[in-house]
Order: structure tokens, then sequence, then C-alpha cells
């Protein structure tokens, strides 16, 4: 059947609303007495402002517990051509965000024929964050970052997140995740306006080492296996995910720098 | 008791059809034809906000001619019944011969079951991954489903139009010579079309995800038969160039116009 609505109940270009309305939503959720440490975990990303637009990257590691659960997750997503969202936080609940998330930009746009703004974007997923707050305080938090090119006014833009649905605009960086405090602190430390694309790439990469050299749930690049993190650029030509092969030459660039500048940790 | 008078089911069904017939014919018609590297969607239609064509999936797109409240309706539903699915199974899952079907329903049911039938005939198209898989399908007001091959046109004008689309078009054209031959066959003999009265898009075969574009302002333009002509006149080297590497067509549609003007 085609879905049909009255005009009073007719959900407009509102897909969460949509699903809630056919019934495919969320079964809402009560207090949890569930072991949280068992749910599956997905931990640092950042997201730089750079001269071209925005950079973000996310680590590959989600973790349950003390157990690495999986090495290859991804939590960089484009959230449509001209903005993307990473998440860091339960990863179930987090990639179903992310989904639902990517829809409703989408849906907006074909139903509406026209994109929303940047702004519009951000406040929707604040507005899905709020929806999760029973969930989030069960144990189940999600925090997002989501960063974009804002075609009107010409720049990268980025919001971090709280599990309320808090929505802060940063100017220069914003991170998530257990690793987000060496991540950050690392950015901070290379950060200057007007970044060059290779600098703002190079800047996010060694922040994720330094996040997994120091926070046991954030993975470093495995060249072993060649794994590395999801990185991608936002820019007026749209979301770009960087290749492996880039990523690997990069990688290895910053072990080598890394590796000259080690003194013995020996006593 | 009283009696309402006595109508045969075959007179009703005739009356609502020269209705539904008689509101499609007053708006202006629509043409889709498959092309070497997608489907191209072509309608007369001067407003640029009230469209006719529009994106429903990755690889779906739609079009309707007729009373535009009511095809406007049917294209948001089946939006909605693309994403929904979509969402709920996989993106690979949502086809377009699913969506041409649940169109086909809801139209005969409106049809038969209410007190007017929608005054409205639609398209709904799938650009598969080679030009052999290449959808579509043409419902009518009373729910009537035809799956075409190659080519399509909607609109009251429809036979006039085909028959001068048959004659223009040939499979496996480009997108300069589809879009000749739609625009020609659309205008006819008496009139050209020009970018402000046209709304054009494309499905295109080689988007890996989302393959619905539209061609608009200067792209369309440049595009258009007659554009050549005006390029010429203002002597841009740039446009020149593709206009000369594709002068089969362009020639053919000019040739084709100049001496229905004179006659």
């Amino acid at each position: 059947m085609l879905p049909s609505f009255t005009q009073a109940s007719d959900p407009g270009p509102d897909f969460a609303s949509l699903v809630r309305k056919v019934g495919l939503g969320p079964t809402p959720s009560g207090s949890s007495t569930a072991d949280v440490t068992a749910i599956t975990h997905g931990t640092t990303c950042i997201a730089v402002r750079y001269a071209d637009g925005v950079v973000m990257a996310g680590d590959r590691r989600a973790t349950s517990g003390n157990w690495i659960s999986h090495r290859t997750i991804e939590k960089v997503f484009p959230a449509d051509r001209y903005s993307g969202v990473a998440i860091a936080g339960a990863a179930g609940p987090a990639i179903e965000m992310v989904r639902l998330f990517q829809l409703q930009l989408e849906h907006y746009e074909k139903v509406e024929g026209s994109h929303l703004s940047l702004e519009g974007k951000a406040n929707q997923l604040s507005q899905m964050l709020r929806s999760h707050l029973p969930a989030a305080l069960s144990g189940m938090a999600v925090v997002p970052i989501f960063a974009g090119y804002d075609r009107g006014r010409s720049i990268g833009r980025l919001f971090q997140y709280d599990i309320t649905g808090g929505r802060y605009e940063e100017s220069d960086y914003a991170a998530t995740g257990s690793g987000s405090m060496h991540a950050a602190t690392v950015v901070k430390l290379g950060f200057r306006p007007n970044l060059g694309r290779d600098e703002a790439i190079d800047l996010v990469l060694h922040a994720l080492w330094q996040a997994a050299d120091e926070d046991s749930a954030t993975g470093g690049p495995d060249l072993i296996r060649g794994i590395f993190p999801v990185v991608a650029t936002i820019t007026k030509a749209g979301y770009d995910r960087i290749g492996d092969a880039d990523l690997e030459q990069r990688s290895r660039a910053l072990i080598a720098t890394i590796e000259a500048n080690q003194g013995t940790n020996n006593p | 008791m009283s009696m309402p008078y006595y109508v045969a089911p075959e007179q009703m069904m005739k009356d609502r059809a020269d209705y539904a017939r008689k509101g499609i014919a007053r708006g202006r018609s629509l043409v889709a034809v498959a092309f070497d590297e997608g489907i191209l969607l072509c309608a007369e239609n001067p407003s640029r906000m009230l469209r006719k064509i529009s994106e429903i999936y990755d690889r779906i797109a739609f079009a309707g001619v007729g009373k535009y409240n009511e095809f406007d309706q049917l294209r948001i539903a089946g939006v909605r019944h693309a994403d929904l699915k979509g969402y709920s199974f996989s993106r690979e899952d949502v086809d377009a011969r699913s969506l041409a079907n649940q169109y086909a329903q809801m139209l005969g049911q409106v049809f038969t079951h209410e007190m007017k039938p929608m005054e409205v005939e639609i398209l709904v198209a799938e650009v598969g991954a080679t030009p052999h898989d290449d959808q579509l399908f043409h419902i009518q007001y009373d729910g009537t489903l035809v799956d075409e091959q190659g080519s399509t046109v909607l609109g009251g004008d429809a036979e006039a139009i085909r028959a001068r689309l048959t004659l223009a078009y040939t499979e496996g054209s480009t997108l300069t010579e589809a879009l000749a031959a739609a625009v020609g066959a659309l205008a006819g003999p008496d009139r050209t079309l020009s970018e402000p009265e046209l709304e054009v898009a494309v499905l295109d075969r080689g988007q890996p995800r989302r393959s619905f574009r539209r061609i608009v302002d200067a792209e369309l333009a440049a595009l258009l038969p007659d554009a050549d002509a005006d390029a010429d006149a203002d002597a841009e080297p740039d446009a020149e160039l593709p206009a000369d590497s594709e002068t089969g067509a362009t020639d053919d549609g000019t040739a084709n116009s100049d001496p229905s003007q004179e006659g």
C-alpha cells in the first residue's frame, strides 16, 4: 500500500515522523538492567576546519568492555552531499541514528524539492539526540559531531553535541569519544586558521595516533592488516573520503616522524 | 422508495474516462526517452517552481502530467513508499515495478470508487545497469499500467507527439540527440521550445547512488539545438566546438524545422 494520510495527520517532509506513523519507529526503552559494558562502543572522532572546508576523521576500533569487538567499524559518514556526521558511543543506536539522519535529509530534499540549510540539518540531529535521551540515560549514550560546508556562507562549519541534544557550534575543531581529550589536545597545538588540505589531514591523523597511544579503546593505524582511520573532507565540491593508499603513505610518514623523536621509556 | 436514475456501467465508466482525459488534455505533455547513458525526461513546463519531473529514489524518477495537486500527491506518496521500503529492507530492494503496481492499484481504486477520477497520467522510470535493463512504466488515470520500451509520451496530445518522436528518435542516441528528438516532438512543426519553457532531467546510469539530475539554465541551453545557432552568433569558441562535433543531430533538427516554417 502506498502510504496515505489525512490532512491533519500528514507527516510532511519529516521522515522520522513518517517512520513513527507507519509503526517502524524504535520501541521506547524502559530503565535498563542490561550490562552496558557488553554493548559495542565506538570511540574517537574529530573534525577540524581548514581553508577549503572541514576535515573529519575517526578511528576504526569498537570495544565491548575490555574486548576489541570490531577492528574495521566506520564512525564517519556522509550525511548528505555537503555534510558529514561522526559518532562516538553505543555503536548500535549510533549507527541507526546516522542512518535515520541520512534518510531524513534525503527525504526532506526529495519531498520539498530543496536542500535543508546547514543550520537546519544541525537542528535535526539535535532533535534526534533529544528523543534518544531515555536510552542515553540508561547507558547507551550517543555523542556525534556534525560538520558541513555551508553553501550560503561559503565556509565549513562544525557542531558538537551532548546526550541531551545540546548543540554547540565550534569555530576551529571538535572531538568526541573516549580518546577525544588527547586528540583534541594535539589538534589544539597544531591548529591555526586556514590550514591547507594536506596539513589538516596530517593533523587529524596525528591526533588519532596520539589518542590511540593513550586510550585503549581507540585504534591506531594497523599496517599489518591495512586498516586506516576514515578521513573525509567536506568542501564546496562535497563530501570526499580519502583513499586508503593515500592514508597509508601519510601514516607511514607520521610513524617515521614519531619514531625519530621517540626516546626510550625504560628507566 | 425512490429509485435513482439507472446509468449503465459502461456509460458511467465512459463518462469518468472522458472527464479524466479532458482534464489531462488541458495540460502540456511530457516525453521520456532512453539514451546511451541513461533515461531523459523532458516536459514542456513554463513554471520553474512547480515541477512535473522529480526524484523518487536512487535509480527511480517520477513524472506526471495533468492536475498538479493530484500528481504531486502521488509523487510524495511514492517518495514515502520508496524511502520506507529502503529503510526497512535495503536500498537495492526498492524497485520501479513494485512502485508502479502500487500506483496502478491506487489510481484504479480511485477511478472506480471515488466521486472523481484523478486527472493525471504518470510515469515511473528506472535506469538499469545496461540500456537493456531500463524500465518505463506508464500509468493512466484509470490504473492501466503499460510497460514501455525505449520511449514514452504522457499527456493530451500523446498520439501526435508519439508519431513525431518515432520519426526523430533512434535507439542508443546520445543525450544531445535524444533531447533534440524529445523537444522537437513536444514542439511540433509550428513552434520551437526554448530553455525557459522546458523542464529536463536525466537518470544517469554512471552514478553510483542517486542518479537523478536536473539539467537547467546554461547547461540545458547549451544542449538544445537552438542554442547552437545562438552560440554561433555569439561566436563563443567553447560553445562552438561541441556543436560542430555533433553535426548530425543539430543539422537534422534545424533541417526539419525550417521547411515547416516556410510551409
